[in-house]
C-alpha cells in the first residue's frame, strides 16, 4: 500500500507533484492526451474571485464593469449563494490551472486530471480554438493592453478611456469575425504593430499639416456599390468596422476598440464548445481517477470523494426543479462522452443501427479524441446525441405558440421523438442562435454620414428595445454621427423595427 | 510541469475596479445608504454594511433578442408525465423560457438591484459626504493646549541614543576622503610587501621607501579619527501644540408623560446620527445623557431610552444639569461641545424664559453648536408654536450657533439633520 499517491485530505505541494506524475503517466500513455505543458498555480479564494472578475484569465485591463463582477461576485460567494469552482484554466500555453487552497488532496488530484488534462487536451486539439486562438500570446497581449490602456488613462483621463470601453464593451458582441478570415490573432506581432504605429505618429507629425486648406472631399454621390465595396461593406464586424472607418476616433481610441475586439475574438469559440469542453474534462477526470483507484495510487475514500463531487457536478435538474433549457454542460458533456465510449465498446442493438460507424468499434478513446477535434457543441450534438442520452434526461420538447393559450408537448423520449428533440438540442446550441445577425450595410457619405445598419431576424424575435436604445448611443457615440438599425425580417425584408440614435451633443 | 504558489501575491487586485465601481454608481448608492438610515435601520450607520442600488445604474447595454410572439420550441429535461400530443397550461410570466442568451451581464443582478457591502468608512463618506460641521474651525484654534512632539531636521548635539547612524557615517566618510586618511588596507599591503623584501640583496632602496610610507600612513591615520565629533549628528524633536480633536455631546431629552416611546424613538434616532456625524469630525467623542422631567439627572445610554418616567417637565432643570456636568468634566477650553435637545415643546408656562436666559447668557458662550429638535406631535400645540419654540426662536434668531427644527415623523430626522449641517457657502 506504499504505492498511495497521498494519505487523509492534506495536500502539499509534494503530493501534488506526485498525482501530478502519475496523472501524466496514465493520460499520455493510456489515454494518448496531446497536451500543452503544464503549469499549475495554487491560489487562495480572494484571488479566485479576481480571476472569476477577470473572466478567467489572470489579468485584464482596468474598468469598472470587472469591479461590478467583482462585488457581485463577492457578495455573493460571502453570503453563501454561490461557491467557488476548484480551479480555472486558461486556454494559454503553457496551460495555466488555477487550484483553490482549500481543496483536499483528492480534489487536487481530480482537478489536475480534470483541467491540466482534460481541458488542455481540448483546447490544443480542438479545431474551433485552432482556427480562433493562439494560445501562446495571449498572456502578453492582456500584459500588453493593461499597461496600454493605463497609459491612455494617464495621457487622456480615465473618463475619455472609459468612454471608449463602455461603447466596446457594448458592442464586443458584435465584434467578432464569425465566418470569414478565420486566422488565429498573432498577439505578438500585434504588440510590436501597435507601437511601430504609435511612433510612426509621433514621428510624422507636424503642426502646419493642419493649416493647409482641405480640398472638397465629396464629389456628389458616388456609386452605390462602390462605395460599398470601398468601405467593405456589408460587415458584421462592428468594432472592427470602427476601427477601421468612424471618421472622428483618435489612433488611441482605435486602439482601445483594437483590443476589445481582439479580446472579445478570444473568448468566441468558447461558448461555442462549452459542453464539449466540460464533457471531455468531467469525461477525462473520471476515467484517470478510476485508473489511479485500480492501480491502488488512490484509496476507497478517495474514490468515493471523487465519484461524490463528480456527481454533484454532473446533476441536471429537471424542468420542475429549476432546470431551463440551458442544459448544464457538465451532465450533457459527460453523459454524451460515456455514451459514446459505451457505444464504442459494448453497443446494443439500437446503437447499431444508429451509429453504424462507431459501434462496436473497440475504439473509444480514439472515437472521442476525433469527436473532441473536429466538432463543435452544436454538430456534435446532430451527429452524437443517442436516444439512451435522450431517454435517460427524460427530455421532452415544448412548442411555445403564443397565439396559443397553452404548450405543446410535440416530442418526448421515443422513437417517434428522438431525432426531433436531437434536432432541437443542436439548434438551441448553434452559435447563430446565440448572437444576433446584424450588419453595417452603408454609411451615408455624401450627406449626413449616417450608419446604418440590419438586423436580419423575424417577427416575435425583435432585440430588446431599451438595451438596442442605450448600445446604439454607445455606437453613434463612436462613430461620431447618426446610427439608424433596421430590423427586417429574414425572408420577407420587411422592416419590422426602426432603431434611431445620435451622439451626444458636445461643444466643439 | 511547474507548480507556483501564488498565494502570497499581492491581494486587493480589484480594489481600483470596485472603487471606480462605486463612482460610478455614486448617486444611487448614495441614494440607497440615505434610504437605508431613513427606513430606520441606524444602528447599521455605525456599522456600514449591505445596502442595493437598482441595477440600471450599472447597467452594460448590449444588442440582444428577446422572444415576444410567434412561435419557439425548447427542449426540457425530467419528463415524468407528458406524452406526444399533451397540452399544458402556460406557467406565469414565462417559466420555462428564460429568452435565449439575454444574460450577458452574469452574476448579481437580480429583479431588485445590485448588491454593494460597504465598509463602515466608505458607507459613513456617502452618507455625510455634503455636511458640514458649523464653526469648527474657530475654536479649535483657540483651544490649543495639549502638546506633541515630532521630529524636526538635525543638531550637531544631542544624547547618544538620537545618533543619526547613517548620516554621521556619510560625514566620517566624507572628512576621511577630504583629509586622504589612508586605508588600513594600505598599511597592510604596505607591511606584506615590507615583510617579503626584507633581507632580499639589492632591494635595500625600496624598503627604506616603504618604511618612510609606512610611517607617514600611521601618523596620519593617527592624525585624522575615524569619527570626529563634528561628523556625529543627532536627530532633532521639537515640540509643538497640537489642536484639540476631542468632543463631548450632551444629549438631552424630555422624558415626561407627554413624550410618548415613539416620540423617543425619534429623538433617539436623532442623537444617534448626531453621534456618527461627531465620531467622523474627532477622534474622542463622549457622549453625556441627560434626562429630565420635573428634575433632570445623568444617566447611561440605557436607562435613557428605555427606562419610562413621567411626570410634569422643567426644561430649565436639564440646562443647569447640563451646565453642572459640562463645568464639572469638561472645560470649554479643551473639549468642543455639542448639545442636542428634543422635547415636544411642552414645558411649565414661567420655566420657558429661564431657559431662555440660561440658554443665551451660559450655554451658547460655552457650545459649538446648540441643536434643539422638536417633535411634533400632541397637544402642546398653540398656534402651531408651543410655547418652549417660541422662547428659544427668539435666542436662535440672534444666534447662528443654535438651530432649531421640528420633526413629526420617521421620514424627517434625515432631512432635517442635513438641513443643520448642510454645507454652508460663506452665509455668515
Amino acid at each position: 500500500m506504499s504505492d498511495l499517491l497521498y494519505r487523509g485530505a492534506e495536500w502539499s505541494f509534494e503530493t501534488i507533484r506526485r498525482s501530478y506524475e502519475a496523472i501524466e503517466r496514465i493520460a499520455e500513455d493510456e489515454l494518448k492526451l496531446d497536451v500543452y505543458p503544464n503549469r499549475i498555480e495554487v491560489i487562495t479564494s480572494e484571488q479566485m474571485l479576481d480571476v472569476y472578475t477577470s473572466h478567467g484569465m489572470p489579468l485584464i485591463y482596468r474598468h469598472w464593469s470587472f469591479g461590478k463582477r467583482f462585488v457581485g461576485h463577492e457578495s455573493a460567494y460571502r453570503r453563501g449563494l454561490m461557491g467557488l469552482a476548484y480551479e480555472v484554466v486558461i486556454n494559454s500555453n503553457p496551460c495555466i490551472s488555477y487550484l483553490m487552497e482549500e481543496n483536499s488532496a483528492t480534489m487536487q488530484a481530480l482537478v489536475i486530471a480534470h483541467a491540466a488534462f482534460g481541458h488542455n487536451h481540448f483546447f490544443k486539439n480542438n479545431r474551433l480554438f485552432q482556427e480562433w486562438t493562439e494560445a501562446s500570446g495571449i498572456l502578453d497581449y492582456l500584459e500588453f493592453a493593461r499597461a496600454y490602456i493605463a497609459s491612455c488613462e494617464e495621457r487622456y483621463g480615465v473618463r475619455a478611456v472609459e468612454r471608449i470601453l463602455d461603447a466596446a464593451h457594448a458592442l464586443q458582441n458584435q465584434g467578432v469575425h464569425r465566418h470569414s478570415g478565420a486566422r488565429p490573432t498573432d498577439f505578438r506581432a500585434e504588440e510590436a504593430r501597435a507601437r511601430e504605429r504609435r511612433d510612426h505618429e509621433e514621428r510624422v507629425f507636424n503642426d502646419l499639416w493642419r493649416t493647409v486648406p482641405t480640398t472638397k472631399a465629396d464629389k456628389g454621390p458616388d456609386g452605390e456599390a462602390e462605395r460599398r465595396a470601398r468601405l467593405g461593406l456589408p460587415e458584421e464586424n462592428l468594432l472592427y468596422f470602427l476601427e477601421k472607418q468612424a471618421p472622428r476616433l483618435a489612433p488611441w481610441e482605435r486602439e482601445i476598440i483594437r483590443i476589445v475586439r481582439l479580446i472579445a475574438q478570444y473568448f468566441y469559440p468558447q461558448p461555442q464548445n462549452k459542453m464539449m469542453n466540460e464533457g471531455c474534462a468531467t469525461w477525462v477526470h473520471y476515467r484517470i481517477m478510476e485508473r489511479l483507484h485500480e492501480q491502488n495510487r488512490i484509496d476507497d475514500a478517495s474514490m468515493l470523494e471523487v465519484i461524490h463531487s463528480t456527481t454533484n457536478v454532473i446533476t441536471q435538474p429537471g424542468y420542475d426543479t429549476g432546470g431551463g433549457p440551458n442544459f448544464n454542460p457538465y451532465a450533457l458533456g459527460y453523459a454524451m462522452m460515456s455514451d459514446i465510449a459505451r457505444i464504442c465498446e459494448d453497443p446494443t442493438e439500437e446503437d447499431r443501427r444508429w451509429f453504424p460507424d462507431i459501434a462496436g468499434n473497440g475504439d473509444a478513446i480514439g472515437t472521442l479524441k476525433h469527436g473532441w477535434a473536429e466538432y463543435r457543441d452544436e454538430s456534435f450534438i446532430q451527429q452524437f446525441l443517442s436516444p439512451a442520452v435522450i431517454r435517460r434526461f427524460k427530455l421532452f420538447r415544448l412548442r411555445d405558440d403564443t397565439e396559443k393559450p397553452y404548450l405543446l408537448v410535440d416530442a418526448i423520449h421515443d422513437a417517434e421523438g428522438y431525432r426531433d428533440i436531437r434536432r432541437s438540442v443542436a439548434r438551441f446550441y448553434d452559435p447563430s442562435n446565440l448572437y444576433a445577425d446584424i450588419e453595417v450595410v452603408d454609411v451615408d457619405l455624401s450627406g449626413d454620414r449616417c450608419l446604418k445598419l440590419r438586423h436580419r431576424t423575424e417577427t416575435g424575435h425583435l432585440l430588446d428595445e431599451k438595451d438596442a436604445k442605450a448600445t446604439l448611443k454607445h455606437l453613434a457615440d463612436l462613430w461620431g454621427y447618426e446610427v439608424k438599425l433596421l430590423e427586417v425580417d429574414r425572408t420577407t425584408d420587411s422592416v419590422l423595427a426602426t432603431h434611431i440614435a445620435s451622439p451626444p451633443r458636445v461643444p466643439a | 510541469m511547474d507548480i507556483i504558489d501564488r498565494r502570497p501575491n499581492p491581494h486587493g487586485k480589484n480594489l481600483e475596479n470596485r472603487r471606480r465601481v462605486l463612482d460610478r454608481a455614486r448617486g444611487a448608492v448614495q441614494a440607497a445608504a440615505r434610504d437605508a438610515v431613513a427606513a430606520g435601520k441606524l444602528r447599521e450607520v455605525g456599522q456600514g454594511g449591505a445596502i442595493s442600488i437598482p441595477s440600471d445604474a450599472l447597467d452594460e447595454p448590449s444588442l440582444h433578442r428577446v422572444f415576444s410572439s410567434g412561435v419557439r420550441e425548447v427542449v426540457l429535461s425530467g419528463n415524468r408525465q407528458f406524452s406526444t400530443g399533451d397540452k399544458v397550461q402556460r406557467p406565469p410570466s414565462g417559466k420555462g423560457g428564460g429568452g435565449g442568451p439575454g444574460q450577458a451581464g452574469g452574476e448579481g443582478k437580480g429583479e431588485d438591484g445590485f448588491r454593494f457591502v460597504l465598509s463602515r468608512d466608505e458607507f459613513l463618506d456617502l452618507f455625510f459626504e455634503d455636511l458640514e460641521l458649523p464653526d469648527l474651525v474657530k475654536r479649535q484654534i483657540a483651544t490649543t493646549d495639549s502638546l506633541a512632539v515630532s521630529r524636526s531636521g538635525l543638531s550637531s548635539e544631542g544624547s547618544p541614543s538620537q545618533l543619526d547612524l547613517g548620516r554621521t557615517m556619510r560625514h566620517s566618510m566624507a572628512r576621511r576622503i577630504g583629509l586622504k586618511r589612508p586605508k588600513p588596507e594600505l598599511v597592510d599591503s604596505l607591511e606584506d610587501e615590507l615583510a617579503t623584501l626584507r633581507g632580499v640583496t639589492g632591494s635595500e632602496e625600496r624598503v627604506a621607501a616603504i618604511e618612510a610610507e609606512l610611517v607617514e600612513a600611521r601618523r596620519r591615520i593617527r592624525r585624522v579619527p575615524w569619527i570626529d565629533p563634528v561628523d556625529m549628528r543627532f536627530r532633532r524633536f521639537t515640540v509643538t501644540p497640537k489642536p484639540t480633536t476631542r468632543a463631548v455631546m450632551f444629549c438631552l431629552m424630555d422624558v415626561s408623560g407627554s413624550m410618548t416611546e415613539r416620540m423617543k424613538e425619534l429623538a433617539k434616532q436623532f442623537f444617534l446620527l448626531l453621534h456618527v456625524f461627531l465620531e467622523r469630525r474627532y477622534k474622542r467623542v463622549e457622549l453625556v445623557f441627560i434626562r429630565h422631567a420635573e428634575v433632570a439627572e445623568e444617566v447611561d445610554e440605557d436607562t435613557f431610552f428605555h427606562d419610562p418616567r413621567t411626570g410634569g417637565t422643567v426644561v430649565s432643570t436639564a440646562l443647569q444639569e447640563m451646565l453642572r456636568v459640562q463645568e464639572e468634566r469638561y472645560p470649554a477650553e479643551s473639549w468642543n461641545i455639542y448639545v442636542a435637545q428634543a422635547s415636544d415643546g411642552d414645558n411649565t408656562g414661567a420655566d420657558t424664559p429661564k431657559c431662555a436666559s440660561l440658554l443665551r447668557d451660559r450655554i451658547l458662550p460655552q457650545v459649538q453648536y446648540f441643536a434643539y429638535i422638536e417633535i411634533a406631535s400632541s397637544g402642546a400645540v398653540i398656534r402651531g408654536e408651543t410655547d418652549l419654540w417660541r422662547g428659544y426662536r427668539a435666542v436662535a434668531d440672534a444666534e447662528s450657533r443654535m438651530v432649531m427644527r421640528q420633526v413629526g415623523d420617521k421620514r424627517d430626522i434625515f432631512p432635517v439633520f442635513r438641513d443643520l449641517f448642510a454645507k454652508r457657502t460663506e452665509a455668515t
